[in-house]
């Protein structure tokens, strides 16, 4: 495993796996079982949900952060994730990237949320340098003054996640979903949803998108590619996600909270 | 400091001109408080013993770097705990952080008031902040910690290391 883990040039290998289509709730599995129950670092690629889910962060609270009852009559799944962070509503329009990394191969970076999002930010100021105005603020992947992607972390004792969902397109009804959250960021200036994100298609290609993504990656790691199927049927080990569906009961009690 | 090495190391290697790094506020503060009289893991949490029972709870520098703290997700009274190995967790800056114990042994407590107010991890994760209160099975695991001193020195090398 040592002389695996160490390829070229002295970086270490990171395993790039390419899906397209694949629900966000299996991806989150994945994730989260790559996470505690491997040892290699990893890339992983979705190129687009199945269809529209809202995703909470693991402390998100559905009476604050959805509209229940719409979201109760168009069936609308609503998913509380492993990782920190904030509601996001997903769909075929989202590109999903992932980094889980030992933090012995990103010695540079201490394991905290902080260096970790900025560690991020350098790795994508080179996917859209010449091409848009990208800047981290106030922990947002945003173009200007409109945010872009919803990032989220979960941190172990010798390993991290970083994940996004990029905005590639969106449904703008689908907006409606999601109330403004209590918790925002000051450079959003109370603006609803459309007024606040922006898609990704009026600056790059997904194609392009996810081409400079694993060039980027592999300026850090030597990359390589390993089959979706080959992690689905592995990610099968005696391993317990954290991430699930809200049951419509519980959507319907909390829409009997006040808030 | 620590974070522009680090910054200038990772844009070398993407080929990004440091210009174009983004700009780094200052460390909030060099040197975090460490307590007499506690003993301290490699992972930054603390136990203080004291008779039949050890409180547990994260330090001063792991509060510092983690940043706000807005959920704290806590194990029940009358499970266990073994040393090493994550009980909970923290949310701050859209991240969830494993905490991990530094022993191991029966939980009798939780502090109930960190649902409410997880803050007090950062203004007092020493006092108010504590996290758990455990039996400890083993108490000899107590003396592989680090005291004051080392654990003082452990953080001044990991953050002059990044």
């Amino acid at each position: 495993m040592a002389t695996r883990h160490v390829a070229q040039a002295g970086r270490p290998l990171m395993n790039i796996v390419r899906m397209k289509g694949v629900p966000i709730l299996q991806q989150l599995e994945i994730e989260e079982c790559l996470l505690r129950t491997s040892s290699d670092n990893w890339c992983i690629i979705n190129d687009g949900a199945d269809k529209p889910n809202i995703v909470m962060g693991i402390s998100g609270k559905p009476a604050e952060l959805v509209e229940i009852k719409p979201v109760l009559e168009d069936n609308i799944p609503v998913i509380r994730r492993f990782t920190g962070g904030g509601t996001v509503i997903v769909d075929h329009g989202t590109i999903f990237v992932s980094f889980i990394c030992n933090k012995d191969d990103v010695a540079d970076v201490q394991p905290y949320p902080r260096p970790i999002m900025s560690w991020s930010s350098l790795l994508y100021t080179q996917v859209f340098q010449g091409i848009a105005d990208f800047r981290l603020r106030e922990n947002d992947f945003v173009f200007g003054l409109r945010k872009f992607g919803g990032n989220a972390q979960s941190i172990t004792k010798n390993r991290w996640i970083h994940h996004t969902s990029f905005l590639w397109d969106y449904e703008t009804r689908n907006m409606s979903y999601l109330k403004l959250p209590k918790r925002a960021p000051e450079y959003r200036l109370a603006r609803d949803h459309l007024d606040f994100v922006c898609p990704m298609k009026d600056y790059i290609s997904r194609s392009d998108f996810i081409s400079r993504t694993i060039d980027a990656a592999g300026r850090l790691f030597s990359v390589e590619s390993t089959e979706f199927e080959a992690v689905k049927s592995s990610s099968n080990v005696n391993f317990t996600p954290t991430s699930r569906l809200l049951t419509n009961q519980e959507l319907e009690a909390a829409s009997m909270i006040a808030i | 400091m620590a974070l522009r090495i680090w910054a200038s190391s990772t844009a070398n290697a993407l080929r990004l001109s440091t210009a174009t790094t983004p700009h780094f506020s200052p460390l909030s503060r060099c040197f975090s408080s460490v307590l007499d009289g506690l003993k301290y893991a490699n992972s930054h949490e603390w136990v203080k013993h004291e008779g039949s029972v050890a409180t547990i709870g994260i330090t001063d520098h792991a509060q510092d770097h983690l940043g706000e703290v807005v959920f704290v997700d806590l194990p029940d009274t009358g499970g266990s705990v073994t040393k090493a190995t994550g009980f909970g967790a923290v949310e701050s800056v859209k991240a969830t952080s494993d905490v991990n114990s530094p022993i191991s042994g029966e939980i009798v407590e939780v502090n109930t008031k960190l649902s409410e107010t997880p803050g007090l991890i950062n203004s007092s994760p020493y006092e108010d902040g504590w996290m758990i209160k455990v039996k400890p099975s083993n108490p000899s695991e107590l003396e592989s910690l680090m005291g004051a001193k080392e654990y003082t020195k452990f953080c001044e090398e990991e953050d002059a290391a990044h």
